[in-house]
């Protein structure tokens, strides 16, 4: 889930009229003390992080001047926690806090609607309130396609004895608070606490919103950078991998790292899982033999040969793994000639340079397998490839006897490059990438390999020399589907004459 | 007798004219679905794989009757909108095959089923097979392929992932054990047809005689498929394997269901609480196909 600082939360309240202390963001202590000046008196700083007991880190500091407020800042700021640093504060009015209440939307998945949780006691977690004050909390399933008007609220905090003026600013308030999750396609939107001030306001004093990662392509707003939770600032390979998902819906990919800093010999292994349930008993194949991962993959969901190897391209970029994993559900009903071809691309051009075992089992794994083989062939190192009938456990022990046995080579094959074609023929991909052939050696070729093996077929012969028989526009427009026969089919079968480029941006 | 599909049921492609609509029909077609007729919006008039498209469901049904079962495939924006036309068009099954639906549009979709009766499996869902009868979504990926994987049999399979629905009919195939229906329930956090969901369906299907279930961390599907052995209402045994053993709490693995929150959906959690009701759960998947074996044996069930 894609979290919001508290300060982006607070102005998605404010925005559906909710009550939020005074107050502004600061990214230095010369903002803080400017805010400090304007608001005057006495103020808050709090640090922008996704932790809960921030007081107690100190991330939350009083001041009563604005040179305090300003040294408070400076103190919080480039603070690190969990791995995140802190760019924010929010300088807030102090309030003068009578009562505290906690309010919260959450999405129900057994009830497969949103649920308002509201309690007469605030400012602890809901976990912690609800088993020490249980009479205090009021709950109620939303009917989505009537929405939570203020009157509902208005009985569901009756229950808990909250009467008068109060419960009817805190109807409209949680009335609100549902307008604002519903809106912002909110997994959950909490206010803890609901500050009931001497004044007789209510303030949300703080605010928790985290986004739905699948709605993020809806809420530019939000301006929200990777739709994926990490309990750590995304690494630069993170990054890249998500720019690569983010703009290619085609089958999923997924990429976390588990080891940085490790050095050749450390036993870490960079894995590649095809499918939710299967990667994650493949990782438990590999882990069994007393190997670390350097990351976590998976690319499912039909991906192209062309995700496939920008995937196998971001494992291979991280540190000296000493192996390949890859390994899915065994038998997927995609072909698998995609995912081989992908690894196969991506083996060739780095070049691969470590032992690697992949399990490629399901629909046309004799295919696959075969095109491992030729990998295999073609490179100094071990590549095995495997089948439905070859568990992962046995996967993961032919991995572990070829790392045994394998000593680092000095020499690695020369990586295959882009060419520079003499007579070149090309067309654009959807992906941004480029097929591109070399009609010189296409001329010379005596099996035409790219012809039949191309998935979509979209090459045709004119004059012996492979052209598309779609536009060049349709075949940009997801024509050509990026199944990578063309180069891989060709380099191996062919005259290498084709040759399929495909960025990744950040990745040189 | 089989869940959910079998060759009778007359079935619908929404967004038949899709690189993914098309070849799924066509497999779904070849496998033994009574495919009747696909809907894209814009594209009525066309024919795909000899199926008559049309502009809208309703239009379909006016055109070929009624249909018993929608199969989505279409981009996760566009999702809720042709759900919630099938659905107030009279089709009582839906399969909604994409991945990327927002959360918001599951609910609506939800409600709106809930409303007019209507069951759905996923979103983010393989499919649903019953060997020998007919498949909607793409579990197989090839009819043929399906047709040598798998043959029916005595035995529910109901799975949260994907591929792995798949892996655990073709390795129960081999040990001799086929299946009554194999049903993806979808990656995602909500689905319209959770495990519990599943298992009482199959409850009711004379032909099952007995449950297997992967299940994952994440949520409480399969602790509350023990709450319903532990209440009666689910009598036929089961044989389960709980995957994500080694996710730490906190992490997340890349399927949107598979995320460990506090004490609830741990593996721990899951693992004790169904052979708290007497399930068989077995500690590597691998074992799966003998326990089964096991169980059938034990309970007088033959293969």
């Amino acid at each position: 889930m894609a979290r919001l600082h508290e300060h982006q939360g607070k102005n998605l309240l404010a925005g559906e009229k909710i009550g939020i202390p005074r107050g502004k963001a600061a990214r230095t202590s010369s903002e803080a003390r400017k805010i400090a000046e304007e608001l005057g008196g006495e103020v808050v700083v709090k640090g922008q992080a996704w932790v809960t007991g921030r007081a107690s880190r100190g991330l939350i500091q009083f001041a009563d001047t604005p040179e305090a407020a300003a040294a408070a800042a400076s103190a919080i700021l480039g603070d690190e926690i969990g791995g995140f640093l802190i760019d924010t504060v929010l300088i807030e009015e102090k309030l003068n806090v009578k009562q505290e209440f906690y309010a919260g939307v959450i999405i129900d998945d057994i009830a497969q609607a949103p649920r308002i949780i509201f309690s007469s006691k605030g400012g602890s977690g809901v976990e912690q309130i609800a088993s020490e004050y249980p009479d205090a909390i009021a709950q109620t399933l939303v009917d989505i396609q009537v929405g939570f008007p203020d009157y509902c609220a208005r009985d569901l905090v009756r229950q808990v004895g909250i009467q008068g003026k109060v419960q009817l600013a805190m109807g409209l308030l949680l009335s609100r608070l549902y307008t604002v999750a519903r809106n912002s396609d909110a997994r959950a939107a909490e206010i803890n606490p609901v500050a009931l001030t001497e004044e007789g306001k209510l303030i949300a004093a703080d605010c928790r919103i985290t986004v739905d990662d699948y709605a993020v392509f809806r809420q530019p707003g939000l301006k929200i950078d990777v739709a994926r939770e990490f309990d750590r600032p995304p690494t630069e390979l993170e990054r890249i991998a998500w720019e690569i998902e983010k703009s290619d819906y085609r089958g999923t990919f997924y990429f976390i790292q588990m080891e940085q800093d490790f050095k050749k010999g450390d036993k870490v292994i960079g894995f590649h899982g095809a499918g939710g349930g299967g990667s994650m008993m493949s990782m438990d194949a590999i882990l069994n033999k007393g190997y670390k991962l350097a990351n976590f993959v998976d690319t499912s969901g039909n991906p192209p040969a062309s995700k496939v190897y920008r995937a196998a391209r971001v494992i291979l970029a991280q540190g000296p793994i000493d192996g390949y994993f890859s390994s899915g559900s065994g038998v997927a009903s995609q072909e698998q000639f995609h995912s081989a071809r992908g690894l196969a691309k991506a083996f060739l051009e780095v070049p691969l340079n470590v032992p690697a075992v992949i399990r490629l089992g399901g629909n046309a794994e004799d295919r696959a397998i075969a095109i491992m083989e030729q990998v295999n062939e073609a490179l100094p190192v071990p590549i095995e490839a495997y089948g439905k009938d070859d568990s992962p456990d046995f996967c993961s022990t032919r991995l572990d006897d070829l790392l045994k046995i394998f000593l680092p080579i000095e020499d690695t094959a020369p990586p295959v490059e882009k060419p520079q074609p003499e007579e070149p023929y090309q067309f654009e991909t959807v992906s941004g990438g480029t097929v591109l052939f070399d009609h010189a050696a296409c001329r010379k070729c005596d099996t035409h390999i790219c012809i039949d093996t191309c998935v979509p077929e979209i090459l045709s012969l004119k004059d012996n020399l492979p052209v598309l028989n779609i536009s060049a526009e349709d075949a940009r427009k997801g024509g050509c589907i990026e199944c990578l026969a063309c180069q891989v089919e060709c380099y191996f079968g062919g005259n290498q004459g084709g040759y399929v480029e495909l960025p990744i941006p950040g990745l040189e | 007798m089989s869940i959910l599909i079998d060759e009778k049921k007359t079935v619908l492609v929404q967004g038949i004219t899709g690189r993914e609509g098309r070849t799924r029909a066509s497999l779904m077609k070849e496998y033994g679905t009574d495919i009747v007729a696909g809907v894209t919006p814009g594209k009525g008039g066309q024919e795909i794989i000899g199926l008559p498209v049309y502009d809208t469901v309703l239009e379909a049904s006016e055109a070929c009757g009624k249909f018993d079962i929608s199969v989505l495939f279409i981009p996760a924006p566009l999702v809720r909108s042709a759900a919630l036309e099938a659905i107030e068009a009279g089709v009582k099954l839906l399969v909604i095959v994409p991945d990327r639906v927002p959360i918001y549009d599951v609910l609506e979709i939800a409600r709106s089923a809930k409303k007019h009766k209507v069951k759905f499996v996923g979103p983010n869902t393989l499919g649903v097979l019953s060997p020998g009868k007919a498949v909607l979504g793409m579990i197989g990926g090839r009819a043929d392929s399906a047709r040598s994987w798998f043959f029916p049999g005595p035995v529910g399979i109901t799975s949260r992932s994907g591929g792995i629905t798949s892996s655990m009919a073709y390795y129960l195939a081999q040990e001799g054990i086929g299946a009554t229906t194999l049903v993806h329930v979808g990656g995602d956090v909500v689905v319209g047809l959770p495990h519990p969901e599943v298992v009482k369906l199959f409850e009711k299907d004379p032909e099952t005689k007995a449950i297997v279930m992967f299940g994952e961390i994440g949520g409480s599907q399969e602790e509350r498929v023990a709450d319903l052995v532990e209440s009666g209402e689910l009598t036929k045994p089961i044989i389960a394997f709980i995957g994500g053993k080694a996710a730490k709490s906190g992490t997340r693995f890349s399927h949107a269901g598979a995320i460990v929150e506090g004490n609830r959906g741990t593996y721990e959690g899951k693992v004790k609480r169904l052979q708290e009701v007497g399930a068989t759960v077995v500690d590597a998947f691998g074992d799966l196909p003998h326990a089964t074996k096991s169980v059938l044996m034990k309970h007088g069930i033959e293969l």
